[in-house]
Formats: C-alpha cells, sequence, structure tokens
C-alpha cells in the first residue's frame, strides 16, 4: 500500500492516512474526555446545590394547621377588629387576660412562680399565699426573677390558647410551583383516610406560608412543640463554646507557631512536635471528645463540674489547635525575610524582632485562619455529643459552668425524629448555621483581601 | 574610629554578656505551648489506653474475642458479646462506598481544574467546591436523611431499601470528601513543572495525553496521599453514618449467611465505630461501665486507624515524589 506513495514502509511510523485516522480519535478522545472530566466535577457542584435546595426546601413553604382557637377569635372575643389588630400586637395585659380565660388556675399559679407576669401584681396567685411561698425555705425563680415580656406571655397564649398543630407541610419549590395541588392532596386525605386525622375536620384546617426561620424561631429556646421551638438557647451556647475555644487555642496556638517557626533549632524534639501537630490536624474530632470526656468532664470534674461551657469549649480548643498551629505557622513563615533583619540589624533581640516586625505583619492572615478553624469549631457535633451537651434543654447559658446545648446539637437532636415538623426545624436550624458560617467566612476574606493590599 | 562603638570591646562584652530574663522565659514559655501537642498526644493515648485496660479487664470481654468475633451485641446487664468485625464491617462499608464516589469526582475535578479551565470558570467552580468544605458535616447528615435516603427508596423501592442504609452514609460521605480529593490532588498537579508538559506538547502529543500520561503520574505520590487523607477522613467521619446508617451494628456469621443478602447489602443499615461512639455517648452514659469503657476501645482501635493512614500518606510523598528542578 505504502509504496504506491512511493515512501519507504516504516511500521513504526503511521502512513499519512492513518496519522488523519488516528488524529481524529486522538482529537475526539481528547473532546470526549473534557467533556467527562466536567461532568464529573458538575456532579460535585450539583450536589452542593442540591444541599442547599434541600435544606431551603424543607425551610419555608406551606403548611396546613388546624388551631385549638383561632386568633382571630380570641382577638374579637377581646373586643378588637381581627381586621386591624392582630394576635402578636396585643399587649401585655390584654394576653394575660386571654391566658387566664383559658388556663385553669392551677396551671396559672404554676407558671407565675417559674416567672411572675407583672412586676408591680400577681396575676393568679393571691398576695398572702405568694408572700408565703417566696417566705418559704426554697422559694420559687419568680420570687426573685423580673417580670415576663410580651414576647413571653404571646408564646405561652400560643403554646396553651392557639395549640396550632401543623399536621403536615410542603416543601418550598412545590409550595410556589403548585400550592394548590398540597390542598388537594389534604382534602384527598380527610376524604379518603379520615383516620388518620380523627380529631380534625378539613374545615378546620387552614393553609398557611410558613418561613419555618423566622425572628421568632431565632429568639425563642428549645420547646417540646416543634411549631415553637426556637435556637436561642443553642445560639448562646455555641457563642459560649466559641468564646472558650477562643480563649485557649488562640494565645497556645499562635504561641506555639511563633515558637516552630521562629525559635525552633532543627533538632530532634521540634521535628517531633512538628510531626505531632500534624499527626493532631487528622484525628478524627470524636477522639477529641473522648479525651473531653475523660480530662475535661471526669478527671477534672471539681473545677469544670462536669458537663458545661468550659468543658466543651476546651475540648473544641483542644481540636482547633492542631489548626490553629498549622495556619498561623504559614502566615509567620509569608512574613519576608528581610523584615527580620531589619529587626536584627537594629540591635533588636530575637522576640523583640518578633513582636515590633513580625507579628505585626503576620496578625492579618492568623487572624483569617483563626476564623476558619473557629468557623469549622461551630460545625462540629460529635465531640459535643461525647462531653454531654444537652439535647433538650430551655434554660439560656449564663456562665462557664452552666448546662448547654449547640446549633449542631439541636440540629442532629431534631434531624433524627421521625416526623415531618421536626425536619422542617432541624432545616431551618441548619440554614441558620449556614448563614452563620458564611458571615464569618465573609469576614475572612475581607481579612484576607486587606492583608494583600498592605502587603504590595 | 570612636564613633564605631560597635568596635569597643567594652560595650560588646556588656551586651554579650547581658542577661536577657525575659527573652528566656518568653522562650520558654512558647516551647512549652508547643509542647501542649505532644500533651494532647499522651492524654489521648493514655485515656484511650487507661480505658481499654479496663474494657479488656472485664470478666465479659476478652482481647480475643475482641478480635475475632463478628458478633456486636453490648446488651448491658446479661453476657453481651464483644466482636469489633461488625462495625470494622460498617466503617470500612462506608468508606469503599465513599472512595468510590469520591475518587473519580475529585480527580476528574482536579484534572479539569488544573489542566483545562479557564481562569473564569476556574474562579466559580473551585470557590463551589470550597463551600462544601465549610458545611458541618451535621448538615450533611440531615441531607443525607431527607434527600438521598428517600431518592434511594423511591429508586429500589422501599422494601428493597431500609429508612437506614449504607448506601446513603457512603455516597454523602463520598460527596463531603470530594473536595479534600480534588484540593489536593490540584496543589500535586500544580507543582509539576511547566517544562514537563511543554516537552509533551512539543512532540505533538493532546491535552490529554498531556494530563493523563505526563502529569498525572508525575503528580501520582502527592494524588495518592491525598486518597489516603480522605480515606482517613471517611472512615473518622461520625455524623452522618450515625444520622444515616443507623444504630444497630450488622453482625454476620461468615459461614451461614449470604455475601450479598446480609454481608455486603448496601440497602440495610450498619453501625460504624463512630457511630456506636456517638450513640453510646449520647444516651445516659455511667462512668467506669461497660459500655462506657467500650466506646474507649473502639476510640483507640479507631484512632491507630486513622494514624495509620496518615502516616501511610506522609510515606507515600515521601517515597515516590519526584523533586524536579
Amino acid at each position: 500500500m505504502s509504496a504506491d506513495t512511493g515512501r519507504p514502509v516504516d511500521r513504526n511510523f503511521p502512513t499519512e492516512d492513518e496519522y488523519q485516522v488516528l488524529l481524529g480519535k486522538r482529537t475526539r478522545r481528547g473532546t470526549t474526555a473534557k467533556f467527562g472530566f466536567l461532568f464529573l466535577l458538575s456532579l460535585a457542584v450539583l450536589g452542593l446545590a442540591v444541599l442547599l435546595m434541600t435544606i431551603i426546601n424543607d425551610s419555608f413553604g406551606l403548611v396546613a394547621v388546624v388551631n385549638q382557637q383561632e386568633p382571630e377569635e380570641i382577638v374579637a372575643s377581646l373586643g378588637y377588629d381581627p381586621g386591624e389588630v392582630t394576635l402578636e400586637s396585643l399587649s401585655k395585659e390584654d394576653l394575660v387576660t386571654v391566658l387566664a380565660g383559658g388556663i385553669s388556675n392551677g396551671v396559672g399559679r404554676r407558671l407565675e412562680r417559674e416567672q411572675r407576669f407583672f412586676e408591680d401584681r400577681l396575676a393568679f396567685e393571691t398576695q398572702d399565699k405568694w408572700d408565703e411561698v417566696c417566705a418559704s425555705d426554697e422559694p420559687p425563680a419568680g420570687c426573685s426573677g423580673g417580670a415576663r415580656s410580651q414576647g413571653d406571655v404571646l408564646l405561652l397564649v400560643k403554646e396553651r390558647i392557639v395549640q396550632p398543630d401543623i399536621i403536615a407541610s410542603y416543601g418550598f419549590f412545590n409550595s410556589i410551583l403548585g400550592g394548590n395541588a398540597f390542598k388537594d392532596d389534604i382534602a384527598g386525605i380527610f376524604e379518603n383516610t379520615p383516620e388518620r386525622w380523627p380529631d380534625y375536620t378539613f374545615d378546620e384546617v387552614r393553609f398557611q406560608w410558613r418561613a419555618w426561620l423566622n425572628m421568632t424561631f431565632v429568639t425563642t429556646p428549645s420547646s417540646s412543640i416543634p411549631e415553637l421551638a426556637g435556637i436561642r438557647t443553642a445560639i448562646l451556647g455555641s457563642a459560649w463554646l466559641v468564646l472558650f475555644t477562643v480563649l485557649f487555642a488562640v494565645p497556645v496556638g499562635v504561641g506555639a507557631a511563633i515558637y516552630l517557626e521562629e525559635f525552633a533549632k532543627k533538632n530532634r524534639i521540634n521535628d517531633f512536635i512538628q510531626t505531632n501537630i500534624n499527626n493532631l490536624a487528622g484525628v478524627p474530632s470524636i477522639i477529641y471528645g473522648m479525651l473531653g470526656l475523660a480530662v475535661f468532664v471526669r478527671l477534672l470534674e471539681p473545677l469544670t463540674q462536669g458537663r458545661t461551657v468550659i468543658s466543651a469549649g476546651l475540648t473544641l480548643g483542644l481540636l482547633t489547635l492542631p489548626v490553629v498551629i498549622i495556619s498561623s505557622q504559614e502566615a509567620i513563615r509569608a512574613v519576608p525575610n528581610s523584615l527580620r533583619q531589619g529587626g536584627m540589624a537594629l540591635g533588636a533581640t530575637k522576640w523583640q524582632t518578633v513582636r515590633s516586625h513580625v507579628l505585626p505583619v503576620a496578625v492579618p492572615g492568623i487572624l483569617t485562619g483563626t476564623i476558619l478553624a473557629v468557623a469549622r469549631a461551630i460545625g462540629e457535633t460529635a465531640p459535643l455529643i461525647l462531653v454531654g451537651a444537652a439535647g433538650f434543654i430551655t434554660v439560656d447559658p449564663t456562665g462557664p459552668f452552666s448546662q448547654f446545648t449547640a446549633l449542631p446539637i439541636q440540629i442532629f437532636q431534631w434531624a433524627s425524629f421521625p416526623q415531618k415538623e421536626w425536619q422542617n426545624i432541624a432545616a431551618a436550624a441548619s440554614l441558620a448555621l449556614l448563614i452563620m458560617l458564611l458571615l464569618l467566612n465573609a469576614v475572612a476574606v475581607i481579612l484576607r483581601n486587606r492583608y494583600s493590599r498592605r502587603m504590595t | 574610629m570612636s564613633t564605631r562603638r560597635s568596635h569597643d570591646p567594652g560595650m560588646k562584652q556588656q551586651l554579650k554578656g547581658r542577661r536577657r530574663p525575659l527573652e528566656g522565659s518568653i522562650v520558654v514559655t512558647l516551647f512549652v505551648m508547643g509542647a501542649i501537642s505532644i500533651a494532647i498526644t499522651l492524654g489521648i493515648l493514655w485515656e484511650l489506653g487507661k480505658e481499654s485496660l479496663l474494657f479488656f479487664g472485664e470478666d465479659e470481654v476478652s482481647l480475643w474475642s475482641f478480635l475475632t468475633s463478628t458478633n456486636w451485641s453490648p446488651q448491658s446487664g446479661t453476657a453481651g458479646s464483644f466482636g469489633i468485625w461488625p462495625l470494622i464491617l460498617g466503617t470500612v462499608y462506608i468508606t469503599v462506598i465513599a472512595l468510590i464516589v469520591a475518587v473519580p469526582i475529585g480527580l476528574a475535578s482536579a484534572v479539569y481544574l488544573s489542566e483545562y479551565a479557564s481562569p473564569r470558570v476556574r474562579g466559580f467552580l473551585k470557590p463551589a467546591l470550597e463551600v462544601l468544605v465549610g458545611i458541618p458535616t451535621v448538615v450533611f447528615g440531615f441531607f443525607a436523611i431527607t434527600f438521598m435516603t428517600p431518592i434511594l427508596r423511591s429508586v429500589f423501592g422501599t422494601s428493597t431499601v431500609g429508612f437506614f442504609n449504607v448506601l446513603s452514609a457512603g455516597i454523602v460521605v463520598g460527596l463531603l470528601i470530594v473536595p479534600l480529593i480534588s484540593s489536593l490532588a490540584e496543589d500535586a498537579m500544580a507543582a509539576v513543572p511547566a517544562s514537563l508538559r511543554q516537552a509533551a506538547y512539543g512532540v505533538g502529543a493532546s491535552k490529554l495525553e498531556v494530563s493523563l500520561r505526563i502529569v498525572f503520574p508525575a503528580a501520582l505520590s502527592g494524588i495518592a496521599a491525598g486518597v489516603v487523607v480522605a480515606m482517613s477522613r471517611a472512615v473518622g467521619e461520625t455524623m452522618v453514618v450515625t444520622l444515616a446508617a443507623g444504630a444497630s451494628p450488622r453482625n454476620f456469621n461468615l459461614g451461614s449467611d449470604s455475601i450479598f443478602g446480609h454481608i455486603l447489602n448496601p440497602f440495610q443499615g450498619a453501625q460504624t465505630m463512630t457511630g456506636y461512639i456517638a450513640v453510646t455517648a449520647s444516651g445516659d452514659l455511667s462512668y467506669n461501665s461497660l459500655d462506657y469503657n467500650s466506646i474507649f476501645a473502639i476510640g483507640l482501635t479507631l484512632f491507630f486507624m486513622t494514624l495509620g493512614l496518615n502516616a501511610l500518606s506522609r510515606r507515600i510523598v515521601k517515597r515516590f515524589r519526584q523533586e524536579y528542578e
């Protein structure tokens, strides 16, 4: 064949025709592969998108709710026009009146002993009885604390009088694409399988748009009723934890990084420290939880009082430490050597040089790394399970020795309940957590940008 | 001459011999801060080891059955059975599924980002992958039970796929470690010198050939190390597996149970080592009970598994790294 073209036959080298075919093949293979790579990469991005959409989908949407008593009726019973006044805008006095009309006097007295309704008068208790109770050896919390706020009373009214029962909820995307289908579904269920909600009729069901993540959700403590539960206790718990994490991990981490980068001579001990830090960064977080359980919760119980904010904060501090060290090391390493030499040339000692020349330049980098490490610590769940974060707690943490819960723990707790409403608030709490992390990351990015501007 | 004070021998002597207690104490303080990390490691080893010894000291438990039995049923009160294999099975199975998902996606992403993507496309795709790193694992767990599990159940049928299943947990753990693999692999590929690529283009190689036959092999040590690190991360992952893979260990009997019907059935739940620790610890845990000690024995096993994987990854880098330039 190749004799026709007059070229010598060399089987190691393709002929012109063969070459063209081969080239076409290679080009096609290249294009296919390129799209193959892109396809696989977009699977990961798709995964991210679907994850975010799942959370949004469960955080907002239509709900079918049955109220024991409609808010409008309550407002009307007080003589207001339901068209103008909402339950939320009622004064505390009105809300207490509503409450008194709906609960037994015994329950009212119990609520009043927990926390009184008014500073100046009693709503349920008689003055004599109140004085007697408060003079006893163990006076209830209501005797000393301040009065409930309008919001607190409103929550009680909703919990005890309105008693909303969300019987079904619809996802965000379904709700905006075809909300009517939801009504039809519910109507169908009432028609075909009335035994599912035997206590209600279809006429009682109200369809409302509900943002599960809203201001009330963020500002109320947890509750055993998903419709009324909030994440205030969890957010405050997370904030306390972060405080102790930072108080421990940042000074120690930055100190260790300065030692390793500026003072450590190359010898076995320092090599070992460095390797050890790298190893610690790879230890699963749950192991740190076990260390925290054994050391802070159990061994140091006289100091930390067991399963408290400080135990958990320090545990997260241990977990964050290697990350803070490594990122601070990078920031310190990035400081140009000429600065150090400049300091030394002026006769400064090593520490003086580090303090006055190296650290000021490295601080933005250290800060960025620290913020990212803290963001990771906020999302950690497993170690907190070990050191005994309470799943259900409604009392805000007030100090290092408080019982606590944290946002990820709350999500874990709610996500493991099968009912749809718990899933909804788990999604809303996840969204709140993601927004918090996003803000932290934004701060880190802003710092990084300012830093790079300063260095050039 | 007198202006050059540094040549004044008296002054030099004075400065040299001067004691600097502050300087010294600062260096010591900084050293102690560095050494705290060693204390943490020792603390982990000491506590895990101590409690594990107590665990193996119990009458009901023997080290031999811990290492050989395929039955993990720690009923408190009655004599339970403590064989670690069911928990290892859960951990390894989920890790393998995660790697099957994450290795192709992660490596393809790395190749695309490092060799193909234009700066604009890269500027959009890379941050998207980085966002995945920042999402807390409990949110991934929530995603697994509210999205992945229902999808699997509607595809394969609710009678085959249990609510808790290994497949859903594995896929989501896979998604979680994709960015780890892709960023480590991309770093390794970026470190391959441009001259190698140019040489290959010079002899007429196509982009695909350069990527797969030149850059990929040259970066293989870094890529392999990244995959091993991701593996260690999957082994230690807790929240996704606790939420999605259930709380019952998959006890099995090698001779009589069918391999795919039971032992390796991806549609049923299986507790992992981390899952057991988390579930046991979230209940009321009293100190010095068998349950309490057992989580430390599992923890010790987990610690050595992840430590081994991390050490392996560093060895790979050290041993097979090709030094260029």
